[in-house]
């Protein structure tokens, strides 16, 4: 690992470094996965009501529209289904590793996952704001570089899936709905299909 | 239901399409009663706009009966509304602040990627104007889904004609908040550049504001007529210098403040712009970024530059340097139409603005195809085309 520069306060996720994802790895409870993301959204809401909703795992497949469903398993365990490319779906247990009430939630996939991850979703008073929301997830592409490219074509990469999961995460808190452009509900049960 | 659909350049077609729906709970749906094709529907008319797909509905200037609303809408069947252009949700910060055509939640979550990648955030949605704002069915049709009905349409008094009222949807709010963006001050004199629907509307908004005199450039005869209806002196850049004019019609001075109404006409963004961003440093090309340099320069010293004009990409040979050296301040943006409405629709009612002056043609929905051609071919005496479902 490499000192970071002390006059740098940019977020490892965004670091030119080869070695960041190393750095950013042993922030995580239990580093999981080569690629890393991470995404901050400003939600204009109270940071309690977020971290309520996003706790209860089973609310994240309304706005996580690649996730086909995640059964709760336990209060640390949870099973989740998730659509890949070209109609594939990947499975895996996730389970909490660490968690602060209205602070974080710290997660690891369990051995046997399709897609090895790991994460960090830290929710931060913001004041008049309301609340920052960051999420940093450490994945490996299924098919490695080359399935991430196949995955980014059919638009499931999980950086791409990540920030438009936050973006619906912050329309359904602070609109109570999630935008759509279709027409009439034949149309908006296609485009959730 | 039968709406205008863009199906290629040049070709717009009036089909048969689905009826719209409430989807989400704080939708309504209106039946269209009036809309305009927009200067910047030519635009999408002449295939600059990228993200555009065959059969996609235009139009961002509409007005409507309330015929079905969602569980958590505020408005009531039967009741007479006109829509903003702007899809804002009125719940973020940035709708706290008024600043509403930079809604955070106005845009479907995967259409943001765009915005985000050129501008670095992206902006509220839009009616009928590519997938790049939303790709939200537009309003020249006889149907509309309005989303986040409870913040956006206005309701309008019964017994006023749609004609009164229509261009509160864009058009009108553009123009006046050109006008405040030029901070006017009484006694100033204000320099617009284009006579078309936004800057003809600048041009009343100014004397509202408390400017002595507005000084109007076009080339268009029957635009500059209609400035001159408003008392506004006009200059016909196709006869004189523009800025030797300026400076002696000033006493040497220069426009106490200047509005660009030219650019891309309204809410554009062109191709090049967007799919090239190497070829898009050299796309807007001299003429259409002129009206704004030509505008920095006639400023007076500490002066204001207003620029509701469009503008999608880079432009070249921008007089930076004129700007700071001057001390100019520079406000711009898309409009928030949502901000502006209540107080305009009270300045139509007491008759202090009048709207009616532009529309030059109305025609039936069916008819729309004709008026789009009618619209870019001759810009001098079409100034405005109003839609009516059911006209004819």
């Amino acid at each position: 690992m490499t000192e970071s520069d002390p006059r740098d306060d940019a977020p490892l996720s965004t670091s030119k470094r080869s070695d960041a994802v190393a750095d950013a790895t042993q922030d995580l409870a239990d580093g999981k996965g080569s690629s890393i993301v991470a995404r901050a959204v400003t939600i204009n809401r109270p940071v309690g009501e977020l971290f309520a909703y996003f706790r209860d795992f089973a609310n994240l497949p309304s706005f996580m529209e690649n996730v086909e469903r995640i059964d709760v398993l336990d209060q640390r365990r949870s099973h989740w289904v998730v659509k890949g490319p070209a109609g594939k779906s990947y499975e895996w247990t996730s389970a909490i590793t660490d968690e602060a009430q209205d602070g974080f939630i710290a997660w690891s996939s369990e051995d046997g996952a399709d897609v090895p991850n790991s994460g960090r979703v830290e929710f931060r008073d913001a004041g008049a704001r309301g609340t920052v929301v960051v999420a940093t997830i450490l994945y490996d592409p299924p098919g490695g570089v080359i399935g991430k490219l196949i995955a980014k074509m059919f638009q499931r990469e999980p950086a791409i899936q990540a920030r438009r999961d936050l973006r619906r995460f912050k329309q359904l808190m602070e609109t109570g709905e999630i935008a759509t452009a279709a027409m009439n509900r034949k149309q908006h049960e296609e485009e959730l299909a | 239901m039968r709406a205008l659909a863009w199906h290629g350049k040049h070709d717009v077609r009036v089909d048969t399409v689905d009826d719209p729906e409430i989807v989400n709970q704080r939708d309504c749906i209106i039946k269209v009663t009036a809309t305009a094709i927009c200067g910047s529907d030519l635009h999408l008319y002449d295939g600059y706009i990228p993200t555009m797909q065959a059969g996609d509905i235009l139009g961002h200037e509409f007005m409507g009966e309330v015929v079905e609303v969602g569980a958590k809408s505020t408005l009531k069947k039967g009741q007479k509304v006109v829509v903003p252009f702007t899809i804002a949700c009125g719940s973020c910060y940035h709708c706290g602040k008024h600043q509403y055509s930079a809604c955070d939640n106005g845009l479907p979550a995967d259409n943001q990627d765009i915005a985000q990648e050129i501008y670095g955030q992206p902006m509220s949605g839009l009616f009928g104007y590519s997938h790049m704002t939303g790709g939200y069915a537009g309003g020249q049709a006889e149907y509309v889904r309005v989303p986040f009905s409870d913040v956006g349409p206005i309701v309008i008094p019964d017994g006023v004609d749609d004609e009164k009222v229509l261009f509160l949807s864009d058009i009108l709010p553009t123009g006046w908040m050109a006008a405040e963006n030029a901070q006017i001050e009484p006694g100033d004199t204000v320099a617009v550049w284009g006579c078309g629907p936004v800057g003809l509307f600048a041009v009343q908004s100014a004397f509202l504001m408390g400017a002595e005199r507005v000084i109007a450039i076009d080339h268009f005869p029957h635009r500059l007529d209609l400035a001159k209806k408003f008392g506004a002196e006009t200059i016909n850049y196709k006869e004189s210098a523009v800025y030797e004019a300026l400076m002696v019609m000033t006493g040497g001075i220069g426009p106490d403040a200047v509005i660009d109404s030219v650019g891309l006409e309204a809410h554009g963004f062109f191709v090049d712009n967007v799919v090239d961003q190497i070829k898009a440093s050299t796309f807007l090309g001299t003429d259409r970024a002129h009206s704004i340099r030509q505008a920095i320069i006639a400023c007076r010293k500490g002066g204001r530059v207003s620029m509701p004009a469009v503008y999608g990409g880079f432009i070249d040979k921008f007089p930076l340097g004129a700007l700071m050296e001057k001390g100019l301040t520079l406000k711009t943006g898309q409009t928030h139409v949502q901000h502006y409405m209540p107080a305009l629709l009270n300045a139509i009612m007491e008759g202090k603005i009048d709207t009616t002056f532009l529309i030059s043609h109305r025609m039936d929905l069916e008819d729309a195809p004709k008026g789009y051609d009618m619209f870019k071919n001759n810009q001098n005496e079409v100034t405005k085309v109003v839609l009516k479902p059911g006209f004819n």
